[in-house]
């Protein structure tokens, strides 16, 4: 197996606050091979954005707090590295895009000058020879009129050709991975399509592995190679993306697929929605996260939290699950092959 | 038709004399006890006919009627009062449109306070027994909108509506601030209730495979104009409109092998200004079949199918 180009291990991130301490991220682990992308989906508040801001040093410590774990890039350790030292590789290995570029970019400079600035600042050019480059990046992100656009502001742009400019920005230093967190959240399905389609283009021709945080299924199953879906700070199932999609072995995987509508399935067919709320990260439950909504669940789930029961080792597809225990009860087709495409 | 609306038209003026077009003549009819699922790019004046329609913002132009008899164009004070009574809304954003000043059992009981047919006793019973049955608690009533999650304030603003027993409502993307687990309890939610109250719904959303999976018919706007309508798996499935097809084509599925098997062709450019139109077909700018009258002349209405209907000139 290649080495992985970013790898982290047991991340564990607290936030104090007035009410306690809120344990956002408890010991995540994931990995990132070359030239792949790795979707991390979950719901709102279950610690997807939190475990890669961490990474990249942009969490206000304090109120934040790294509790544990390691993250290393190409073998270098870079968690917990004051600004001084993370900006070597901020912006210049990791490049990283947000959900709504309105409020990341600078409403008062040029977007070209934006851009410049990046490449000022880590790569020692002249103000002129920047702002060339910037011109460039703007074109490979198919802006049209790039120089133009170039000397125009935020306000004068659309929300999906900010996003272009975002990646443009993002892509000044050829950095070898580049973060999306839920970069076509706020746009539309079209616009989406365009922005999708413009980060695989650039991931195959730039040859860089990419982070997507998203919520939405549906961008996975288009983009990512690999998947990790969290619950409740925690990676609860781990694997391809057609395990995840064809060989769900994790109850919550299977109870986001089931919350959305299938364009397969008739029109009649109730969606099944997750009853009841996450859990309350002020006090994590001792156990599986996921205890209080399961369907499933167990006494032992109560109190345990599972072990990463392996379930095929060579693509390193993994559940959190006490039903993957060998001794567990086998509930009846539960975790049986959904769709007809799984094979 | 419980619900219908002749060439309606919406115009903002945002001034040097200039006109936004928001919502530019559409003709919609409604049926009782149906969902009609609205869908099309944000910009496309979807919104505003939602609340046009229902006399929260006045018409420019068109009619707009409600059981057979025309809406006035303009709500006066008493009108609100008449109307709210069998037109309600709920909003999209579940954080701004929630008073963060009043408590749960105020923005519930609101509907009922202002018809002033119900005791304070009454109207408490009432909030109690409707936000029991979105799924909030009756110990809610005297906390403040701050205190819930996203889902719980979307499912106050739904009570707020329904406690009145409204006849149509307009859902102004009720679901896309939401989780996918959360989404799926709302979107059951107001299928229950169109059952057991016989209601009407306007579904306005952009996401296309919830639309396809809550309503019975679909229609598609694009820069303030219909371009395509009919019972939602037709619409879905069987695209006609060269804009609908690019929309749909962009939808993703959650579905690997589905996405892998996709063409990549997304649609080209983005929506174009609603700002002192021109006439013509609006989407022709965009439109990869685009011939030299959909730049000059504005296409009809051509009936293809039973109910199913586009305005495009390949159809003429």
């Amino acid at each position: 197996m290649t080495q992985p180009i970013l790898e982290v291990q047991d991340l564990s991130v607290e936030f104090a606050t007035y009410g306690g301490n809120v344990k956002a991220v408890r010991g995540v682990s994931f990995s990132v091979n070359r030239g792949e992308t790795l979707a991390i989906v979950g719901e709102s508040g279950c610690g997807k954005s939190v475990s890669v801001q961490a990474i990249m040093g942009l969490i206000p410590i304090p109120p934040g707090k790294i509790t544990g774990g390691t993250a290393k890039l190409n073998g270098k350790n870079i968690l917990g590295l004051d600004a001084r030292e993370a900006n070597k590789f901020r912006g210049v290995e990791i490049g990283m895009i947000f959900q709504d570029p309105m409020t990341s970019l600078n409403p008062t400079m040029s977007i070209g000058d934006q851009i410049s600035e990046t490449l000022m600042v880590h790569r020692n050019v002249s103000r002129k020879e920047a702002f060339k480059r910037a011109v460039e990046l703007l074109e490979k992100t198919h802006i049209s009129e790039a120089a133009k656009r170039a000397r125009q502001y935020p306000f004068e742009f659309s929300g999906g050709m900010l996003q272009r400019a975002m990646i443009a920005q993002s892509l000044a230093c050829s950095p070898s991975l580049l973060i999306a967190d839920e970069p076509t959240t706020a746009l539309d399905v079209t616009i989406q399509a365009q922005i999708l389609e413009l980060m695989s283009e650039l991931q195959r021709t730039e040859h860089m592995s990419i982070i997507l945080i998203t919520h939405d299924l549906a961008v996975v199953a288009k983009m990512a190679d690999q998947v990790a879906v969290m619950y409740a700070g925690q990676v609860v199932e781990k694997g391809s993306v057609d395990e995840i999609f064809y060989h769900s072995a994790h109850p919550y995987t299977l109870g986001l697929k089931d919350a959305m509508p299938s364009n397969r399935d008739d029109r009649s067919k109730k969606l099944t929605p997750i009853d009841g709320n996450p859990p309350d990260l002020f006090a994590p439950p001792q156990g599986c996260g996921y205890f209080a909504r399961c369907p499933h669940s167990m006494q032992l789930c109560e109190k345990h939290m599972p072990d990463e029961f392996v379930i095929t080792s060579d693509t390193g597809h993994y559940s959190r699950c006490w039903l993957q225990h060998n001794d567990s009860p086998r509930v009846k087709d539960l975790f049986q092959a959904r769709y007809s495409h799984a094979g | 038709m419980l619900v219908r609306t002749d060439n309606l038209k919406k115009f903002f003026p945002i001034g040097r004399n200039q006109l936004l077009h928001a919502v530019d003549g559409i003709s919609l009819e409604i049926a009782e006890n149906e969902i009609l699922g609205l869908v099309g790019e944000s910009g496309s004046g979807k919104s505003t006919f939602g609340k046009t329609l229902i006399g929260l913002l006045p018409r420019t132009a068109g009619t707009a009627y409600y059981k057979g008899a025309e809406l006035p164009p303009k709500f006066s004070t008493q009108d609100h009062l008449k109307y709210s009574r069998e037109l309600q809304m709920i909003f999209q954003d579940p954080y701004s449109s929630l008073n963060p000043r009043m408590t749960v059992l105020d923005i519930v009981g609101e509907g009922l306070h202002i018809q002033s047919q119900h005791s304070r006793s009454q109207i408490r019973e009432e909030v109690a027994g409707w936000l029991n049955s979105v799924g909030l608690n009756a110990d809610h009533m005297s906390r403040y909108p701050h205190e819930f999650s996203g889902g719980q304030r979307q499912r106050i603003g739904i009570a707020r509506a329904m406690i009145i027993k409204p006849k149509f409502v307009v859902c102004d993307e009720p679901i896309s601030a939401l989780d996918v687990s959360v989404q799926a309890q709302v979107v059951n939610l107001l299928e229950e209730l169109k059952q057991s109250l016989g209601l009407t719904l306007l579904f306005i959303a952009h996401d296309l495979s919830m639309v396809r999976y809550v309503s019975d018919r679909m229609a598609v706007m694009y820069l303030g104009s219909l371009v395509e309508s009919g019972p939602a798996d037709e619409v879905f499935f069987n695209p006609q409109h060269p804009y609908t097809q690019l929309l749909i084509e962009s939808n993703p599925e959650p579905d690997p092998v589905v996405e892998r098997a996709r063409a990549h062709t997304p649609i080209k450019g983005e929506i174009t200004s609603p700002v002192n139109v021109q006439p013509g077909c609006r989407f022709s700018d965009r439109c990869p079949k685009a011939l030299t009258e959909c730049r000059t002349e504005t296409p009809e209405v051509t009936i293809i199918s039973d109910k199913h209907t586009v305005s495009c000139h390949l159809f003429r």
